[in-house]
């Protein structure tokens, strides 16, 4: 067996364990410091495995490191760099254990990596609940507020559920074909079964599904998300929305594209997925339309993007996964940059309302001219990158519209609808920045005092400023990747 | 034909809290582009002889050159996607590009009324005019969504921050949530027809069209013409979806009112004119009545509700709308004559728009106030302010002499053959209901009697009567001579030509 293949995930660990055990003999004011030995680590770790792999794909027993995970892990690295400048900024507020925190987003992170080369049901469960428990821990980290706690409970029990639902499914899986392996699932659809066995397989793909639906926060299994996003540490709710959404994603993708290719001509799938994304575009967007807690917000909009990135899955080619993989590219640094300025704000104003947004860009011009761009980016405004990622998926979209056996108008009318009704909550927080008036109920008139932005905030909000800029206005390289990473994915379906 | 990246050049040099440098720095841009725009209008005939000049030569006629575009430049942008940055001008688009320059710079003069965070509005004011500018001059159908969009967004955030009134969150939710609808609807409309084409280049699809085993199907004509058309025909402000517009125009701060109503709601109609027409035909011949009863709405019931309006720049926002009804009527004819009339309506009233809601800005900066019921008799302590409101008002209801006039009888003599009875009502309504409520305000407004609450007023000061004068003469110069711009126009007879097939089939 080749280990270097997995040098990249045992590079994340070591840097987790290497911050552990330097933090024995680190005083405790320079503890927060430490985030800059994880993302030095992880720059390190991740350059010297770009250098490995150039463009090879190579395989072990139930793991690829093909296009489509290099892509990925990228997207992981770089999401938690900014989660982990985002924690540095956070670090006044936890108690305790801050390097415990930067060691558990490297051991999420590693987890989060080998999805994206999972190439079996075992490395699949495996990946998922290491990042998985990993979340839970982070999840509760500040143990003495209460909401955080809430979140850590709600979180656990939705996780530990779904976890349940997905091992029965591969189970199911496993018993039907006889082999864990996804190129082996799919060899072994290939010869005819008896219906029964069909029924249960095709059950057991159903439940592994909704095992990823939990990730990836969509229908039916979007319950947790605005209770978890709203309770958790800032920096973890920014790393769930990027880092743990995209494992589902990839996962997802995975298993359709590889483990079950035979199952995409039938028209139960396509029609179960449309289903699933319409109804999670809506129930996202119209949920967050009345919401005044930003996190919360952000949360039920996150759910809507779930939706929008299922339906760039839905339409099963590989334009569509190469579209979703340049959303994602573009929604994580929106949401990330989104999270970091309301962390520097929630921490001075102790709330996470809306209102405290009020006279942000007196306070500071910075933060939110940054938070703007952000929110325009995720509302699809161009020139931004999530213009360029929305485009891409509806391009996709369209180009199915004349499929036979296609509930596709039906789900680009619900996402236009969805877009439109996301402006309306989006311009709602890029009124609150220019020109809102505060707490409406309260006397206290909003503060104008200039707001200063924690060293390392300001960087992840840099990157996320140029990222977003530049995605939008040349996105050729980025596309072109996700082109590569995404190119034969799909190849098998067409056979029949 | 840099004329975007001048202002983006310009737009990096501002981090600085100096505020003269702003205001001359975006001047001086805005002038910039409009001596460029006068230099491409002058020598657009010229350059256009040159290049059919050198196709007789080589005997095989580009696309370009055969739908009359010059000035073109052409760099990929994103490969992938088949997008690519070409830019060029035919005989729409350089009077617009020339309409669009005047108004920007006019807008640009007229902006000392923002006292707070200059800095932001002239960046956002200049990220408009290059947006538009580059939205009228693009030969790519991605680039020409993208920088209309480009300069669609910062009108929202202008009304809500530098906005005037109680309503002005609310005018600045209805406007951005319309006019994000119409843009999308848009954007559906053109993915589809970029599907079918696989191109983006507006000269490819435009050729294609024409071929016999290219040509869109008849049901996907009809479904993606009414997308195109529901969704320009939002942002436009067609009757019923057009009352954003004057509730926005409202509230809005004088230079961006000027700059939409002037200029970007003009590029819905580009558009229709430019592209749904002679790619989708046939879809176009089973809309276009429903287009010319709409229009009728815009015509007659705006005019109607325009006579009602106390609020200056409600009136001119209503009258606005009204104004963008001859220009569907135009179009709704699909003749040669009636969409040079359009096109002439739009340039027109692009500058009567722009010298409209800049006088009553600056009113609104000296009065505080745009209640008819307060502010009258202004005449006397404003004569030249006042002069060029006559004039303002008396083109808005079609005084010959002016640009409007020439424009709207172009277009009535070309829907007189297809619509006569809408054609009737429109010019009725436009005589007889722009005459009412245009002599209405100038009898209150400038001849009335000045009431105890009448605020003090004084008349523009002499170098600020640049802008306004300039609107003027050219509304006049047009006016006098409408040849200057049929003539450019009329190098567009390959699209108009295109166009114009919907119609014809039907009358043979």
């Amino acid at each position: 067996m080749d280990v270097t293949l997995i040098s990249l995930e045992i590079g994340i660990t070591l840097t987790g364990i290497i911050i552990l055990l330097t933090d024995l003999w680190t005083p405790s004011e320079n503890k927060p410091r430490l985030g800059w030995i994880a993302i030095g680590g992880l720059i390190a770790v991740f350059c010297y495995n770009l250098n490995t792999f150039d463009q090879a794909s190579a395989y072990i027993n139930g793991y690829s490191k093909d296009g489509l995970a290099v892509y990925f892990q990228g997207f992981f690295v770089m999401a938690a760099i900014l989660v982990i400048l985002l924690t540095i900024s956070y670090a006044p507020r936890v108690n305790s254990g801050i390097s415990e925190l930067y060691a558990l987003i490297c051991f999420a992170l590693a987890g989060m990596c080998f999805a994206a080369g999972a190439n079996s049901f075992i490395m699949l469960f495996v990946a998922v609940e290491l990042i998985t428990i990993s979340f839970y821990v982070i999840t509760s980290f500040e143990r003495r507020r209460l909401r955080s706690l809430e979140a850590s409970i709600k979180y656990l029990i939705m996780g530990a559920t779904s976890s349940a639902i997905m091992v029965f499914g591969i189970a199911l899986i496993y018993g039907t074909t006889g082999t864990l392996d996804f190129n082996e699932v799919s060899r072994s659809l290939l010869t005819p079964v008896g219906p029964s066995m069909q029924l249960l397989f095709q059950i057991g793909v159903i439940l592994v599904l909704g095992g990823l639906a939990f990730k990836l926060g969509a229908i039916p299994f979007q319950l947790w998300v605005p209770d978890v996003y709203q309770g958790a540490p800032t920096p973890v709710t920014a790393f769930l929305a990027s880092g743990s959404k995209a494992a589902g994603l990839v996962l997802i993708i995975r298993t359709l594209a590889e483990a079950y290719p035979a199952l995409l001509d039938q028209e139960w799938l396509p029609k179960l997925l449309s289903i699933m994304a319409g109804i999670t575009i809506l129930y996202g967007s119209l949920c967050a339309l009345r919401q005044r807690n930003l996190k919360r917000l952000l949360g039920y909009s996150s759910i809507a993007s779930a939706g929008y990135i299922l339906l760039g899955i839905v339409c099963l080619d590989n334009t569509g996964s190469q579209a979703v993989l340049f959303y994602l590219l573009g929604y994580l640094f929106g949401i990330i940059a989104a999270f970091t300025v309301i962390s520097v704000l929630s921490e001075e104003s102790e709330d996470e309302d809306i209102s405290i947004l009020t006279n942000l860009h007196q306070r500071s011009p910075f933060m939110a001219t940054i938070l703007t761009l952000a929110i325009a980016s995720l509302a699809g405004i161009p020139p931004l990158a999530g213009f360029l990622g929305k485009f891409t998926i509806l391009r996709a979209a369209f180009g199915k519209l004349n499929d036979q056996h296609s509930s596709m108008p039906w789900l680009i009318g619900v996402t236009l609808f969805g877009i439109v009704i996301s402006l309306y909550y989006y311009f709602k927080i890029i009124r609150e920045i220019y020109w809102g008036s505060g707490l409406y109920w309260k006397e206290k008139k909003p503060s104008t005092e200039p707001l200063p932005c924690p060293r390392s905030a300001e960087i992840a909000l840099l990157i996320c400023l140029f990222a977003l800029i530049g995605l939008g206005l040349f996105p050729e390289t980025i596309l072109s990747l996700a082109g590569e990473a995404t190119d034969n994915l799909f190849s098998f379906s067409s056979s029949p | 034909m840099g004329l975007p990246l001048i202002m983006a050049v310009i737009l990096a040099l501002v981090p600085r809290e100096n505020r003269l440098i702003f205001r001359f720095g975006s001047i001086l841009a805005t002038l910039g582009s409009l001596l460029l725009a006068i230099y491409v209008f002058d020598k657009f005939d010229d350059r256009l002889e040159e290049a059919r000049g050198e196709v007789t030569i080589i005997e095989a006629t580009p696309l370009e050159t055969q739908y009359g575009y010059v000035f073109t430049q052409r760099s990929n942008w994103i490969e992938s996607l088949g997008v690519s940055f070409h830019v060029g001008v035919d005989g729409i688009g350089v009077v617009m590009v020339l309409m669009a320059a005047l108004v920007s710079f006019a807008a640009t003069c007229c902006a000392k009324e923002i006292q707070t965070r200059e800095k932001e509005f002239y960046i956002l004011l200049l990220l408009m005019t290059g947006g538009i500018l580059g939205a009228f001059m693009s030969m790519d159908l991605f680039l020409m969504y993208f920088l209309h969009e480009l300069a669609l967004i910062p009108t929202f955030i202008m009304i809500g921050v530098w906005g005037r009134g109680k309503h002005k969150s609310f005018a600045a939710y209805k406007v951005t949530i319309y006019l994000s609808i119409g843009a999308l609807l848009t954007l559906a409309g053109l993915i589809m027809v970029y599907l079918h084409f696989n191109t983006f280049s507006i000269v490819e699809i435009l050729h294609a069209s024409t071929l016999e085993n290219f040509t869109i199907g008849n049901s996907l004509q009809h479904f993606i013409f009414g997308l195109l058309l529901l969704g320009l025909g939002i942002l436009v402000g067609l009757w019923p979806f057009h009352t954003w517009a004057p509730l926005g125009y409202g509230a809005a701060p004088t230079a961006t009112a000027m700059m939409h109503a002037g200029v970007i709601k003009k590029f819905g109609v580009f558009m229709l004119i430019k592209f749904a027409l002679p790619v989708l035909p046939e879809g176009a011949r089973t809309w276009l009545p429903i287009l010319a009863c709409l229009c009728i709405g815009n015509i007659l019931y705006c005019g109607l509700v325009a006579m009602r309006q106390k609020d200056l720049n409600l009136l001119i926002g209503n009258s606005s709308v009204a104004h963008m009804g001859f220009v569907f009527l135009g179009i709704a004819s699909a003749t040669f004559i009636g969409l040079t009339g359009a096109v002439m309506v739009m340039v027109a009233h692009g500058l009567l728009a722009g010298l409209a809601f800049g006088l009553s800005g600056y009113l609104h900066h000296q009065a505080r106030t745009l209640d008819m019921d307060k502010v009258q008799g202004l005449l006397s302590s404003m004569p030249f302010w006042g002069t060029l409101m006559i004039m303002a008002l008396m083109a808005g209801c079609g005084l010959p002499g002016f640009a409007n006039f020439a424009g709207e009888i172009t277009v009535f003599f070309g829907a007189w053959e297809s619509y006569p009875i809408i054609t009737g009502i429109a010019v009725w309504s436009a005589l007889v209901i722009g005459a009412v409520y245009m002599l209405r305000t100038i009898r209150k407004l400038l001849h009335g009697i000045k009431g105890d609450d009448t605020p003090d007023t004084e008349d523009i000061s002499k170098w600020q009567r640049l802008p306004y004068a300039l609107l003027t003469a050219v509304l006049l110069l047009f006016g006098f001579f409408p040849r200057l711009i049929v003539g450019k126009i009329n190098q567009s007879e390959p699209t108009f030509k295109q166009a114009t097939s919907a119609q014809s089939e039907e009358s043979r």
